[in-house]
């Protein structure tokens, strides 16, 4: 884990920021600036994209991927980055459930991500220097709209499907209800039409771990030289445990000890799960922007989808023809079961086709990432259907 | 366990009509009017939401109480979702389906009456088919064995049995009375799947009916 080609400092995030590698990238000039819920305009921005498989002479076999709040565009293929295989291997590409052979998939760095797409590591046409705290508060929603400008660019109107799990899957709702039209079947996994109060207070203890780092300097740390890893990495650690399960870590650690026999009466890492944690927190700061996570975090604790639609969820899919599929997770701590519970109760109430399953793991939040074969039964399963309602072929396009 | 499952397997064999499908499910279709909305109650492994999707062209939609099942209906395709016949109705809004289907689920309700009048709720029309407590072979069991009897159709013993609320085809009218159901249509049929006569009296279907499939819509 963590093999990493070249090892990356501050300068060159900053540049994979502006200049993505093995990326595609959609550039937006002054003529079609992104309208932010902030109030503002954005302008010029650019998103950073993938795309595996073709897309069919109707345009109708394209996925949207979205990635969840540390991922990336890199869902199938090498993180130019890290040198580590994609983000959603084991879901997405040839013969897996999200079938590249059959589907042309599409995942875009979010806005305010750190992989390409513009975000507070981009540099600010105003200064040309990184934007940092100067970069606008960004909504799920804005994200969203970030995408549909994308699909406009690559003249994709109806998307077959669009999935994603946690912030993914906020974005996933979210194009359910801005983009009903547009949305022909949503996989939101593992995630909520609201962030919870806990949440939200788990991210804010990671953020003001990043702020209290003497070197994030109000996030100017580009211009002054100095790289907030440690607070970064703390953010890391305490959020990584909220994505296990307290069974998913006795079972892989336990109480064990870290390469010794004894406890050393020392503030060592005497524990594997100690060690596990620092290494989780080191290598994410190799490749993540410390601003970025502050954003993106910010984003979703903003994310509550009846706000905007009188309070209730419901109003938000009415009239909705899109055909849902809601996948939660037992051991999910994160975003609990009762969560994706009230997803279903909301599309039940607007009328909705949706489909709900339950999994049981012990792997916590992160299952959706991890290697779920019953995910992947309902996934193939789910997508096989809505392929036969949209009048896909089978196999390749 | 393996005496169950043959049981089950036996019960099954017999009661088959063309295509493989069970017969009190293909009852159960034939009473759905084709391209409608169905929310078909405790979806088991998405069977009916098959037939009728294949064979009826209906919308249709699951609830199914356990997971494995749930987790196979989505597999293939199907919108079902986990949950609880006895609590999750109430989130339904009215009107919301064409019909609404309990198949062989009835028994298994905590508050039957309740889940019939959110069936009456939820849908235009419900369709109901229930096991009949009051088939002669049962009460044969009963008079002579002196125990709770145990059919092919009914293989569980009393204390692992999933049924908690039995009736028999008479029963059911009652519950129908005071649930505000009107009856539209009825239909009884024997372990063989075959369809008793239409005309005889309700008396005959109590007792030779081993299974019944009822066609309700709101009264008044």
């Amino acid at each position: 884990m963590g093999e990493v080609d070249t090892a990356p400092d501050a300068t060159s995030l900053a540049r994979e920021a502006d200049a993505p590698r093995n990326s595609q990238v959609a550039r937006f000039g002054a003529d079609r600036p992104l309208k932010l819920d902030a109030g503002v305009e954005l302008s010029p921005f650019q998103i950073a994209y993938k795309n595996y498989g073709t897309l069919n002479a109707d345009r109708s076999n394209a996925i949207l991927i979205c990635h969840a709040l540390t991922g990336d565009h890199h869902v199938a293929s090498p993180n130019p980055v890290t040198g580590r295989p994609g983000g959603w291997e084991t879901m997405v590409g040839p013969g897996k459930p999200i079938d590249t052979e059959r589907y042309f998939v599409i995942c875009s760095n979010v806005l305010g991500g750190c992989m390409g797409s513009t975000g507070p590591a981009s540099t600010n046409p105003k200064t040309g220097k990184p934007w940092g705290l100067d970069f606008p508060v960004i909504t799920i929603r804005d994200m969203v709209r970030a995408q549909a400008m994308l699909l406009d660019e690559l003249k994709i109107d109806t998307l077959f499907a669009v999935a994603g799990g946690s912030m993914g899957g906020m974005q996933v709702l979210q194009w359910a209800a801005s983009y009903q039209h547009r949305v022909f079947s949503a996989l939101p996994i593992a995630c909520a039409t609201r962030h919870s109060a806990q949440n939200i207070a788990f991210h804010e203890v990671g953020r003001q771990a990043v702020m209290a780092d003497p070197e994030w300097r109000h996030g100017r740390y580009f211009a002054e030289g100095t790289d907030p890893r440690r607070g970064l990495a703390v953010a890391r650690m305490g959020a990584h445990i909220t994505y296990l399960s307290d069974a998913a870590l006795h079972r892989k650690f336990g109480r064990k000890f870290q390469d010794r026999e004894n406890p050393t009466f020392s503030f060592d890492a005497d524990f594997e799960v100690e060690s596990y944690l620092r290494h989780q927190g080191s290598s994410f700061v190799e490749r993540f922007d410390a601003n970025s996570y502050l954003y993106l975090t910010r984003a979703m604790d903003y994310f509550d989808l009846a706000a905007d639609y009188n309070g209730v969820v419901a109003n938000a899919f009415r009239g909705a023809e899109t055909r849902f599929c809601v996948v939660s997770f037992t051991s999910d701590w994160l975003f609990p079961t009762p969560e994706s519970r009230a997803i279903v109760h909301a599309l039940n109430a607007s009328g909705a086709r949706v489909s709900f399953a339950e999994i049981v793991t012990d792997k916590g939040h992160d299952a959706f990432l991890l290697d779920e074969p019953e995910l992947f039964a309902i996934v193939r399963g789910f997508l096989d259907g809505a392929a036969k309602a949209r009048g896909l072929k089978n196999g390749k396009q | 366990m393996l005496s169950r499952l043959k049981r089950d397997l036996t019960m099954a064999e017999a009661a088959r009509g063309a295509g493989g499908a069970r017969v009190d499910l293909l009852l159960v279709a034939e009473m759905v009017a084709p391209t409608s909305k169905v929310l078909d109650i405790g979806a088991g492994d998405g069977e009916l939401l098959r037939i009728l999707g294949e064979q009826r062209g209906v919308d249709g939609r699951g609830i199914e109480l356990s997971r494995e099942g749930v987790n196979e209906c989505v597999a293939k395709g199907l919108a079902v979702i986990q949950g609880d016949a006895d609590t999750d109705l109430a989130d339904y809004p009215n009107d919301a389906f064409d019909y609404v289907i309990l198949s062989q689920t009835l028994q298994a309700t905590r508050r039957p009456r309740v889940v019939l009048e959110h069936m009456l709720r939820i849908g235009q029309n419900a369709v109901v088919s229930f096991p009949n407590f009051g088939h002669w072979k049962i009460r044969l069991q009963l008079m002579f064995g002196g125990h709770m009897p145990s059919t092919d159709n009914l293989p569980y013993a009393w204390w692992d049995s999933p049924n908690i609320h039995f009736c028999t085809i008479k029963d059911f009218r009652d519950l129908c009375d005071v649930a505000g159901a009107r009856i539209d249509r009825a239909v009884a049929f024997n372990a063989w799947g075959t369809p008793l006569r239409f005309n005889a009296p309700w008396w005959f279907w109590n007792l030779f009916g081993e299974q019944a499939v009822f066609l309700l819509s709101r009264r008044g």
